[in-house]
């Protein structure tokens, strides 16, 4: 394979391309509603790259889209789709902000409780729709449909506990305690000029690598992977299809999870009434498609995802509407769901082979 | 006694405001996956199907032509479901979760450019909504009236039922709808066009949809807002998982979301148990009825896989 041809067959390649095309026709939806898109884009690019706190604010944004963007990678590897990381990231948080309230630990241990706490339930959350599936053959798109709603409504049962309420009231928990917070040092925040930078950036990394390595690395990782290629092969070769949805389940209810807890750890530091769901989960499920289901891809979407939705919150001042970044991201699945299309067609005009 | 009646018209009344749009998006949702072709977009199809029959309604003050529109907005995205999963043979899933971008984004999107950056649309009068029917026959308020007064779009989503059912399995199209759900290679040697029976399926469930969403905006909430669907696609989804992939029992999922909601109208005024847990009832009972009732449901074999016809 010359260097030409292997250029055309990366996927890196058609996703840049999807990009592209995404915003084109962003571009022309602007037009269409008399918007200038050069102004809007400019305003996108300044609201991300103009300060290093805009920078920063990408960044914490990112993190929490790294691990359910992991989350829904990790099934999809496996031949799941987990729709239900959007209730696995709810859950994640609230154990955090419960044991963040309850506890009263030196900080490192304190943190590391919350984690834990938040990866539990996360897993829990998970491995309830793997075993509704693998013990009574029901749908995981139901299950996990269901069990987001849930986590919702408990969510905001758990915020209008009293003991765990705001003694002001306010549809908010109270604030969790300082020890289990995981925001950058003083002279990184003054540095950034950005209030809300947290280790949570580093967390999300570390299980991207973590990940990879199960995936690529570990026997464990060759299963799952088997299972998500053919089920039925693998069985053929001896691995148990149940016992590999069990873990892949529950590892990326671990995933999710965690990112709720990083979002209150890192940025919240408390859980608000929800008034409709917040879409970490769904957006996750962006980032995996745009990251090709690789942890290292998914790292790259998110912070692509993070910046167009801290960007895209800036498009106001100018009085565009926000929601052009949802059709944009929208427009990039479409395009990316098509590449191979593409990657066909440039393959015959330029020799190369498909 | 009388309590007891008057809660149950309550409730009735409730589940039969509930149910159509849910209804109207499962039986969409059918279509779809009989076919062949996993349709997760219902979402954004309802979404943009909501929007569009409020803007219509408001601008032409005629809830039924608003409706209609709606269902043509819902289509509209089948048709880019439909070209991206079958034309290209892109990831069934994929391509569903670009819609329920596309569809909110566009409406909310649309919406404020309208309307002075507002992303709801202006309130809908009384006469530009859908009608409620047969409001003289009894007395406003008896058990009666609630259980009969309510929307025609809501009786006709019950008749859609058993038009779809009869579709499905008493007719032609029925048989080659089916059959290219399940082995779209035997369809073709028997000279079945399944790129067209999948087209029109998929089509269909985005009017559907639409006709779904534009029900909720045109009939109880009077205008578009962000969050007037939200959910609603997803549960359509799960409805139809429930009732096995049947109009029939879709229905029947799809009244238990109904009836659940009904339940918590009424539990809900009486502030004894918080209103977060009663939310959950129509999520609890629904996995309830999984486990020990429905059990698993067989996903039409050749769901999801694109089809490529031989040269």
């Amino acid at each position: 394979m010359n260097k030409k041809s292997k250029i055309l067959n990366s996927n890196a390649l058609y996703t840049f391309i999807a990009i592209i095309l995404g915003f084109i026709v962003g571009a022309i939806l602007l037009l269409i509603i008399g918007d200038d898109p050069i102004v809007a884009y400019s305003k996108l690019f300044t609201g991300v790259f103009g300060k290093p706190k805009f920078i920063a604010y990408s960044i914490v944004y990112a993190s929490p889209l790294i691990f359910t963007g992991l989350s829904v990678a990790f099934s999809f590897r496996t031949g799941v789709f987990n729709i239900g990381a959007e209730g696995q990231f709810v859950v994640g948080s609230i154990a955090a902000v419960v044991t963040g309230i309850l506890f009263d630990l030196p900080a490192p241990l304190h943190i590391l409780v919350c984690l834990i706490s938040a990866a539990a339930a996360g897993a829990l959350w998970g491995a309830v729709v793997g075993l509704l599936k693998v013990k009574r053959g029901i749908n995981e798109v139901l299950s996990y449909i269901m069990f987001n709603w849930i986590a919702f409504y408990l969510s905001n049962y758990v915020v209008n506990i009293a003991m765990f309420g705001r003694d002001s009231g306010g549809e908010a928990t109270k604030d969790i305690a300082e020890s289990a917070e995981i925001g950058a040092p003083e002279f990184l925040k003054t540095l950034t000029g950005c209030t809300d930078i947290n280790w949570g950036i580093l967390l999300a990394i570390g299980a991207a690598i973590l990940m990879w390595f199960i995936m690529e690395k570990t026997t464990l990782g060759f299963k799952l992977r088997a299972v998500g290629f053919s089920k039925t092969s693998a069985e053929y070769a001896g691995i148990s299809s149940n016992k590999v949805f069990m873990i892949s389940m529950s590892i990326s209810g671990i995933l999710a999870g965690l990112g709720g807890a990083v979002q209150v750890l890192g940025m919240q530091h408390r859980v608000s009434q929800f008034a409709t769901q917040e879409q970490y989960g769904f957006q996750g499920i962006t980032v995996a498609l745009i990251g090709a289901s690789n942890p290292i891809g998914c790292i790259f979407a998110a912070l692509f995802y993070g910046a167009m939705k801290y960007g895209g919150n800036k498009l106001t001042m100018v009085n565009v509407p926000a929601e052009v970044v949802n059709i944009i991201m929208g427009t990039i699945i479409v395009f990316i769901a098509v590449s191979h299309v593409f990657k066909r067609l440039l393959n015959k005009k330029t020799g190369g082979e498909a | 006694m009388n309590t007891i009646i008057t809660d149950l018209g309550l409730i009735i009344n409730a589940m039969l405001i509930a149910t159509p749009p849910l209804l109207l998006a499962a039986l969409g949702s059918c279509f779809s996956e009989r076919s062949g072709v996993i349709n997760i977009g219902i979402e954004g199809m309802m979404t943009i199907g909501a929007f569009t029959g409020a803007v219509v309604a408001y601008f032409t003050g005629n809830g039924w032509f608003g409706f209609f529109c709606g269902g043509l907005a819902g289509a509209a995205f089948g048709v880019l479901h439909a070209v991206v999963c079958i034309s290209f043979n892109a990831d069934q899933t994929i391509a569903g979760t670009a819609i329920n971008f596309i569809g909110p984004g566009l409406a909310v999107f649309l919406c404020k450019a309208m309307f002075e950056n507002s992303s709801d649309s202006p309130a809908l009068d009384t006469a530009s909504k859908l009608p409620r029917m047969f409001t003289g026959v009894f007395k406003a308020g008896s058990f009666g009236y609630n259980v009969i007064a309510t929307y025609p779009a809501a009786y006709l989503s019950f008749v859609l039922v058993i038009v779809i059912w009869f579709i499905f399995y008493k007719t032609r199209f029925g048989m080659h709808l089916r059959a290219a759900g399940e082995h779209p290679e035997a369809c073709e040697t028997l000279g079945i066009n399944v790129y067209k029976v999948r087209y029109i399926c998929v089509i269909t469930s985005g009017f559907l949809a639409g006709l779904g969403g534009a029900f909720v905006t045109l009939s109880t909430v009077s205008q578009f807002r962000p969050s007037v669907i939200v959910g609603q696609g997803f549960i359509a989804i799960a409805a139809v998982i429930f009732g096995k992939f049947k109009p029939q029992g879709a229905l029947v999922g799809c009244l238990i979301f109904g009836f659940c909601n009904g339940i918590k109208s009424i539990l809900s005024q009486s502030n004894v148990v918080s209103p977060n847990l009663i939310s959950m009832i129509p999520y609890v009972v629904t996995l309830l009825a999984l486990i020990f009732f429905v059990g698993s449901s067989r996903v039409p074999a050749a769901n999801g896989k694109p089809f490529v016809r031989s040269k």
